[in-house]
Order: structure tokens, then sequence, then C-alpha cells
């Protein structure tokens, strides 16, 4: 089995790093996403590996193989681009042979394969078609049929759905999976899209500013984010910043200013170790939190606050609260479950409880306002950091 | 009411002014046609339907060498002034070429020059180098002023080429060689038909720099078309202007199936 190696890759355009230092390997058969906004270097990453972009600094190998230098045409990789890029003036079934008669295949064995591939792509009655005579989802298809019938050691998915309306988008990510799981080689899989990313995914490496912040199987990077950027990019959360006041065993006590001067306690279980004093970030993910306008009774291990209800937003399968605490304003998600109690006939401006298992905190060794911008700050809606905010320095 | 009848008048001049065009552009040929079956000498009337113009086109030995003349220099033109033309727009296309602004400008100046001053500076020229006037000399001449034009229509043919084409058939496995033959080339073909079919046009009916380049003894269709009008046989033109219209139009009607022959050819 042979695994993806980068080592210490960069990538300069004149001046504007968009790769920079990335080093990570792949394992053979695994289906891994790049994730991260536009312009984070995600796409350069991919390029490089399809050898479209020559890397700065560093190395690509495939098992024991350096492609660093290798011309695409060379690679045991194929790509499927965004807008797929088949050749308009071919048909369907030249478009996916087009590899084959490249290498000189005998003739009836590209005719067996490319049926093969068409078969499995389920297009095999549209061979004789072009193009601009199939649908988007046709396409995307026949983009997938024409670079697997190379046999590729790796496949590169470059934003694959994002031409797809949601509905197709849904079906196709199914069908991606399934194509992956009957030919087993490795996929590599970019969007800036989590959802895409979180379900598809066998890891997803989050990135931003051509650095890799996490990377992990997608319930690490959304439940145990190691970096203030991958708990606001991935999901919502509510970040907010306070100082380490006490530690007790496995419990750490966080002092949080809520903006008025005054201030509230947090316990949190942690997963590196704090120190007295340390500035740290707390991602809450507004799921966790139970909103009711009766305190809890049962008051064990659990996080317990008091605000004014500002905002409620009907989303149908669960209904999102704006809470303000002070001047922080703090995201709920509540399900609409009356079993627990009846949280439906909350109003605008009620007073309320929030309260979460002091497990369901999660700490982050760093401060927002050091990797975030502002933009990404308001982006979020609400946010907690009205201080100075600065641009990201490199790490 | 009233608007109904506006928009009915604006139709009606729609249709009366596409039918004067259509009057202006094809009455003269048209009367060309008519008259050269007409059995007369000069044109004063209609006396009667006569094919004899055409038989005595048949045996004129001077207009068959000019027809061959002609027909030569605009197949050896087109030809290479495509092919130059096909890669010049290539090679202009090339980002890294720096000077790439500046040859466009020095292509175009040939489209905007006078035919006579371009005949002029290529007889001046020709003479000053003390090149023999003749066939050479023409179809030289006729490359020069062809090859802005192909390079014209071909770029704007690449113009909206995906060069994300070029990298997808390039990640399945293509050298640049198979990428020029099997992607390149057939995308922009309707281009380089277009360009050859202008280029041959433009050759066939050119006269002015033809005139300046060509010296004695080496007539093309219109120079000697020229002459004959000088001299006053009027009839045998009209006959021979009717099949040069008549080819023309079997040119524009085949080029369809001539992109479709040279496509499952690649």
């Amino acid at each position: 089995m042979e695994e993806i190696r980068l080592e210490n890759l960069s990538k300069d355009f004149d001046g504007f790093v968009a790769v920079e230092n990335v080093s990570l390997s792949i394992q053979s058969g695994e289906l891994f996403s790049f994730l991260g906004p536009s312009g984070c270097g995600k796409t350069t990453l991919l390029r490089m590996i399809a050898g479209f972009e020559i890397p700065s600094t560093g190395r690509i190998l495939i098992g024991n193989t350096d492609i660093t230098d290798l011309p695409p045409y060379k690679r045991q990789v194929n790509t499927i681009f965004q807008n797929y890029s088949l050749f308009p003036h071919m048909t369907v079934f030249d478009n996916v042979a087009f590899g084959l008669r490249i290498r000189k295949f005998p003739k009836n064995e590209i005719n067996d394969r490319v049926k093969e591939m068409l078969t499995l792509v389920k297009m095999e009655d549209q061979a004789n078609k072009y193009p601009d005579q199939i649908s988007g989802g046709q396409k995307q298809r026949i983009a997938i049929a024409r670079a697997l019938i190379n046999k590729p050691k790796v496949l590169l998915l470059d934003e694959p759905l994002a031409a797809l309306d949601l509905k197709l988008r849904q079906h196709m990510l199914i069908e991606l999976m399934n194509i992956h799981d009957a030919v087993g080689i490795t996929f590599i899989y970019v969007t800036h899209d989590q959802s895409e990313a979180m379900s598809i995914s066998d890891r997803v490496a989050v990135m931003n500013y051509g650095h890799i912040i996490q990377s992990g199987p997608p319930d690490d990077i959304y439940e145990r984010p190691t970096s203030v950027f991958s708990a606001y990019f991935i999901g919502a959360t509510n970040l907010i910043t306070g100082e380490v006041i006490g530690i007790e065993d496995d419990y750490v006590q966080i002092r949080c200013p809520d903006g008025t001067g005054n201030s509230f306690e947090i316990d949190s279980t942690f997963h590196f170790q704090p120190a007295i004093g340390q500035e740290l970030t707390i991602s809450l993910r507004p799921e966790k939190i139970a909103i009711s306008r009766n305190k809890p009774r049962y008051q064990e291990d659990i996080n317990i606050l008091r605000g004014v209800i500002e905002d409620i937003l009907y989303l149908g399968s669960h209904t999102q609260y704006i809470v303000r605490v002070g001047d922080l304003r703090i995201r709920v998600f509540s399900q609409h479950k009356r079993v627990y109690f009846d949280d439906t006939a909350l109003d605008w401006e009620e007073p309320v409880w929030l309260f979460w298992h002091d497990t369901d905190t999660w700490l982050i060794d760093e401060i927002p306002e050091n990797v975030l911008t502002a933009d990404e700050l308001s982006e979020g809606g609400i946010n907690h950091f009205q201080r100075s905010l600065k641009r990201p320095t490199a790490q | 009411m009233k608007r109904f009848s506006l928009t009915k008048l604006f139709k009606g001049l729609n249709l009366t002014s596409f039918t004067l065009v259509m009057v202006f552009l094809y009455i003269p040929i048209l009367i060309l046609i008519i008259f050269s079956f007409n059995d007369a000498k000069i044109i004063t009337g209609w006396k009667g339907f006569t094919l004899k113009y055409y038989a005595q086109l048949l045996k004129n030995e001077t207009i068959q060498i000019a027809f061959r003349n002609t027909m030569l220099i605009a197949c050896l033109s087109t030809l290479i002034s495509t092919i130059l033309g096909v890669l010049t727009a290539l090679g202009l296309e090339n980002k890294k070429f720096s000077g790439s602004k500046f040859v466009s400008i020095l292509i175009y100046i040939p489209l905007v020059i006078p035919d006579i001053l371009m005949g002029v500076s290529l007889a001046l020229l020709f003479n000053f180098t003390k090149v023999n006037t003749g066939m050479l000399t023409v179809l030289i001449a006729h490359i020069t002023f062809c090859i802005s034009y192909t390079i014209i229509v071909i770029r704007s043919r690449l113009d909206d080429f995906d060069y994300s084409l070029v990298e997808a058939a390039m990640d399945l496995g293509a050298k640049p060689s198979t990428i020029f033959w099997k992607i390149k080339i057939p995308l922009i073909l309707p281009g380089i038909i277009a360009a050859a079919l202008l280029a041959f046009t433009l050759s066939i009916d050119d006269f002015i720099i033809t005139f300046f380049t060509s010296g004695r003894g080496f007539d093309t269709l219109p120079i000697y078309v020229e002459g004959a009008i000088r001299r006053g046989t009027i009839t045998t033109i009209n006959s021979l202007s009717t099949i040069m219209i008549g080819l023309t139009l079997l040119l524009v009607v085949t080029t369809k199936r001539i992109r479709k022959i040279v496509i499952s050819s690649l």
C-alpha cells in the first residue's frame, strides 16, 4: 500500500505565499479532505499534487517515489475539475477513452474498460452523446469515469460538486462515497463546504492562510477543535475568552468577563495543562446548551448562566435563541422536545437560564483575536470580541 | 390601436429596407449572370440565349493560364498564411512572451494600410533586392496581406478557448504534442477554416497588390479581366465571372462538410 506524503511543501506566487510548510501523510485508500475558506491554499495544494504547479520548496511522494518534479502526464494521479473540463468535441465514450487511447491500448480492451467505467457511473446508455447534450450531474459522472479509467493511485477532486444544485449535490456525495468504496483508491477532496467534507471524509485537514490548522477525523475536528479557527469554521459555536482562576484534579475554573465589568465563572474539563492566570478561549457549541425559564434542579457538574432572550429564530428542526449575558451574545440551539421541558413558549426579552455539562465546555489554548480577522468574527453574526482585532501572524 | 399600427409600420419599414439592401447587393450580380448568356458583343439589350461565350472561355488559353495562376497562388498563399497564422496566434497566447502586445499592433497595421501603398512598397522592395517579378513575388505579396487576417481570425477563436481542457488532457496523460493535435487544433478548427476561406477569397480577387508585384508574363484572373475590359471584350468576362460566383458558392456550402472531414481525420 502506498501512502502520499507531503514534506514541508510551500508555494510562493511572486511574494504571495499560498501554501506554507505543509507536511502531511495520507493513507492509501483514504478519503481525505482539505477544507478551508477560499484563498486558504487548498486548491494550490491540490494542483501541486496533480503537477500543475511546481512547489517552491518541499517534496511530494507517492510510496517511495518522489513525484515533485514530474509533469502531470507522467503522474499516476488524476483530477476531477470543478467545471468538469470534458472535451466538447468528443462524445462521452471518446472522453472516457481518452487516457487509454493516449497510452495506445488495444481497441477491444479500450471498449471493454470504457463500458465497465460507464456502468460504474451509471451512464452506459449515454455513450454517444456530446458533453453539451448531458446534464451537470451526468458531466460529473463522466469526469469521474474519465479519470478512474486510468487506474490512478490517487484521485484528486477540486470542489467537484460546487456547480450542482443542492439536491443533486447530496445525491452525488453518496455516489462518490460508493465509487470510493468500489475502487478503493485514495481520494483527495478539496472543498469549502464543511458539510460535504464532514460527511464524506475519513479525515479532514482544516486550512487557513496556507497552513494546515488541524487534521483528523470529522468528529474530532468538530468536538475537539485544537484551534479557534477550526472551532469557528466548522459548524456554529460560541467563543468566549477567559482567565484560568483555579485548577482541581481534572477540572478547571475560568473567569469570563461579560463586557460590563462583571464576570461569571465556567467549569470545564481540559485536554491540555492550563496554568493559573492563563488566558484562553472557550468554545461552546450552541446545541450543547439547554435553555429554560426554570433553574435546573440537578446542578452537579453543570454550568449555569442567567441571561435574557434577545432574538428567536425558528428553523424547523430547531430554534435558535440569542441570549444576552452581560454584553455577550450566546447562541443556543434548542430542539422541540417537550418530554424534557417546555421551551416552546419562551418569548423575546424573557429572562432564562442557560446550562450545560462541564464536559461540554471545550477549551482552546489560543486567543481568538490572534487567529480570526474582524470580518471572520463578525461573519458569525454574534461575537464577543469587540476589542481591537488583527490579522493572524504567521505561525 | 395606435400602438398596433405603429408596430405594423415598423414591420413594413423593416421589410422594405431589407428588400432594398438585398436588391442593391444582388441585382448587379444577377444582371451579370443573365448577360453572360446574352447573344450580343456589347451590353445593349437582350438579343437571345447563347452558350457560345462559355465555349469561348474553354478555348481561350490566356484565360486558362490566368485561372490556373490564380488558383495556384490562392491555394499556396492560403495554406502558408493559415499555418503561419495558427502558429503565430498560439505563440501570442504564451504569457511568458512579453512582446505579445507589440506584435499584435504590428499584425493590425497591414489591415489599415491602403493596398496601393502595400503594392508600391512591395514593388520597390523587389526592385531594390533585384528579385525577378513573377509567381514567387506575387505569392510572397499575397502571404503578407493574408497573414494578418488569418492571425486575427484565429486569435478571436482562441479568446474563448478553455485552457482547463489543456490541463485536463495533460492530467489524463497527454504530452504537449498530443494536446496540440487532439485538443487545441480540433477546438480552434472552425477559426482555422474561417481564416483559410478569408485568405482564399482575399487572394483570388486581389488586383492592386498583384498588379504591382506580378510584372510581365504572370497574369492572375483579376489582372487579365482588367486588361480584357480595357480592350473592350466584356462578354467572356461575364461568363468567367459567373463561373467564379458558382465556385465561391460551392466553397461556402461545402465548408461545413470540410470541417467534419478534417475533424474525423485528426
